[in-house]
């Protein structure tokens, strides 16, 4: 028999459905796998008895022939989800015993569903980051490693906890939120599938907010289908956030049909910036000939303001951060330092102690670009560009059904690698960013290995709403693609 | 545009995060850095075009103006770094 780690959510579930095993049983040796593999760092808190109460109660619901969605299903939650109970940290010092009162959306929108959540997984503090090495909890270790050296290589980030976890088989699957490219990034550096739903598909509240015309929470999973079945449960109105979209949640997993006869899929000619490598174009153009082997057609488009994605997100992305952290003061909730220098002091002092450097570099570059007499040039500026953007992504989507591009421009790197400079980390997005300022649902499909071992993904882009057709194609580039390698560290 | 550190400072202090002095010329480099990348977009012609606050394409929902939740003032105040009586403590403010 398969072992129970290998089995895919939808396998797991049809597994528990004919009782081949139990919830109990499944949750046990991802228990297990966590212990074995704890030196990846890839969750924060584990909460393995939790976990193991939950699954008891999973088989008991099931006995009385009660099974939601993701019954029994064992996942990871990103440490940005508040969950009651069990603290919650943002992977901040600042919030390193905050244990919330209350249970984020869709964190009881899963729980709901009959998951059984095994911990909180590492991130990027406050999600700022795409490597994983801003967390107040240590770096997370991506479970691959080159085929040339042994060097640890970064998970990607900010949801490099989630990924690394899933990748390694420390979870079925687990949450992610994505700010600027935070699930799709990390999901293609670790070879697993990454869906950024369209804004308002899946409810903010709860969420540590980083910058909330951004933010949106989505699936990490092996496969498309797992993805398609887990945003199932994850989606749906909430009136406890007005950004979340009134409709109705459709059954994802019907999207796969594998049929794509006829698609046109866009190719955008702006994402081939120089110096992008040629193994990711490669990559690239073989990911198109599968899509055209299926059917679809291949049309060219022009994203013409593509190259004002990174500047828009890196002044409006730290602008709502700088506006959202303003709440962390030392006096509600989180740490507190004391100073000699009454309440502002006390302010100071704490904030100083409490965020890390990226941070506070966000934050002082968004109270800058609010700052009175910056306002027009910067925020007001990068809200226009901003709209340019979007009507880029509307007008092409009158000619085409989705868009094809790389998730990344690089493989994994190693820890230390592009930290010299703030900017070439921020790089990492430049193929994510653009959706994310558009709304638009993106998912990253793994579909192979560079020359050096690493798993290389593609994102597939899609009209808001239409996760469908992004899930639809998604299932036949993976088909195609056929992607089985394995990392070389997590269980085997 | 380049920021010095006197600009440094009191940005800072309007984050209300308190930066060592010596570190607020490295600071002042940095910032500058992301500022002259961010700058690029003065190159894009945007006459006309209205700013974008969000991309969802609705109104704000209204509700009815109940409370639907609340009471809760021990299980709020359990995460505060301290309280006395039912409120967060401060150091004085009022002389």
């Amino acid at each position: 028999m398969t072992k129970l780690t290998d089995l895919s959510l939808a396998e797991a579930r049809d597994g528990l459905a004919q009782k081949k095993f139990s919830a109990v049983e499944l949750t046990s040796a991802y228990v297990a796998a966590m212990a074995r593999h704890a030196d990846l760092n890839a969750y924060i808190t584990p909460t393995p008895e939790l976990a193991l109460e939950c699954a008891k109660a999973s088989d008991a619901r099931r006995a009385k022939g009660v099974a939601g969605a993701m019954e029994g299903i064992p996942i990871g939650m990103k440490d940005l989800f508040c969950t009651e109970g069990v603290r919650s940290t943002a992977a901040s010092r600042i919030l390193e015993n905050f244990v919330p009162p209350y249970e984020s959306t869709v964190s009881a929108n899963l729980r709901d569903a009959g998951a059984v959540m095994l911990g909180k997984t590492n991130l990027d503090e406050f999600a700022m980051g795409s490597a994983n090495v801003t967390s107040y909890f240590g770096n997370v270790a991506n479970p691959w490693t080159r085929n040339s050296d042994d060097k640890t290589l970064v998970p990607g980030g900010s949801s490099g906890g989630s990924a690394a976890a899933v990748a390694a088989r420390l979870c079925l699957a687990a949450t992610g939120t994505d700010t600027g490219g935070s699930i799709r990034q990390p999901a293609a550096f670790c070879g697993i599938v990454g869906l950024k739903p369209t804004y308002g598909r899946c409810s903010r509240w709860g969420i540590v907010a980083f910058a909330s015309s951004l933010d949106q929470a989505g699936p990490m999973t092996r496969t498309v289908r797992d993805a398609a079945i887990m945003l199932g449960a994850m989606a749906g109105n909430d009136p406890k956030d007005s950004t979340s979209a009134p409709i109705p949640v459709p059954d994802f997993e019907k999207a796969l049909t594998g049929n794509i006869k006829g698609l046109k899929v866009g190719v955008p000619k702006e994402y081939r910036p120089q110096g992008l490598s040629a193994e990711i174009a490669k990559t690239w153009d073989q990911g198109l000939a599968w899509l055209k082997d299926a059917g679809a057609e291949p049309v060219e488009i022009s994203l013409p303001h593509t190259d004002y994605a990174l500047a828009t997100y890196y002044i409006v992305a730290p602008a709502e951060a700088s506006s959202n952290l303003a709440r962390y003061d030392g006096v509600r909730y989180g740490l507190r330092v004391d100073g000699e220098g009454g309440l502002d002091d006390l302010y100071c002092r704490t904030r100083a102690a409490g965020f890390g450097k990226e941070v506070q570099r966000r934050i002082l570059i968004g109270t800058y670009v609010l700052s009175a007499g910056y306002y027009d040039a910067y925020y007001l500026k990068a809200q226009r560009v901003r709209a340019l953007i979007a009507e880029d992504f509307r007008k092409a989507f009158e000619t085409v059904d989705v868009i094809l591009t790389p998730t990344a421009p690089t493989p994994a790197f190693a820890v230390g690698e592009n930290e010299d400079d703030p900017i070439t980390m921020y790089l990492n997005d430049v193929f994510t960013v653009p959706t994310s300022l558009a709304g638009l649902p993106g998912m990253s499909v793994p579909v192979g290995l560079s020359a050096d071992g690493l798993p290389l993904g593609l994102q597939l882009i899609g009209k808001p709403f239409d996760e469908e057709t992004v899930l639809k194609v998604g299932g036949v580039l993976e088909s195609s693609a056929a992607f089985t390698a394995r990392p070389s560290r997590g269980e085997g | 545009m380049s920021l010095d550190k006197d600009t440094v400072r009191n940005v800072a202090y309007l984050a209300r995060i308190d930066v060592p002095e010596e570190d607020l010329d490295g600071l002042a480099g940095e910032l500058s850095h992301i500022l002259h990348f961010v700058e690029r977009l003065k190159e894009v012609n945007t006459s006309g075009v209205e700013p974008m606050a969000s991309v969802a394409d609705m109104t704000l929902p209204e509700r009815a103006d109940e409370v639907t939740g609340g009471g809760i003032r021990a299980k709020i105040l359990a995460n505060a770094p301290d309280s006395r009586e039912g409120f967060f403590l401060v150091p004085k403010v009022v002389e």
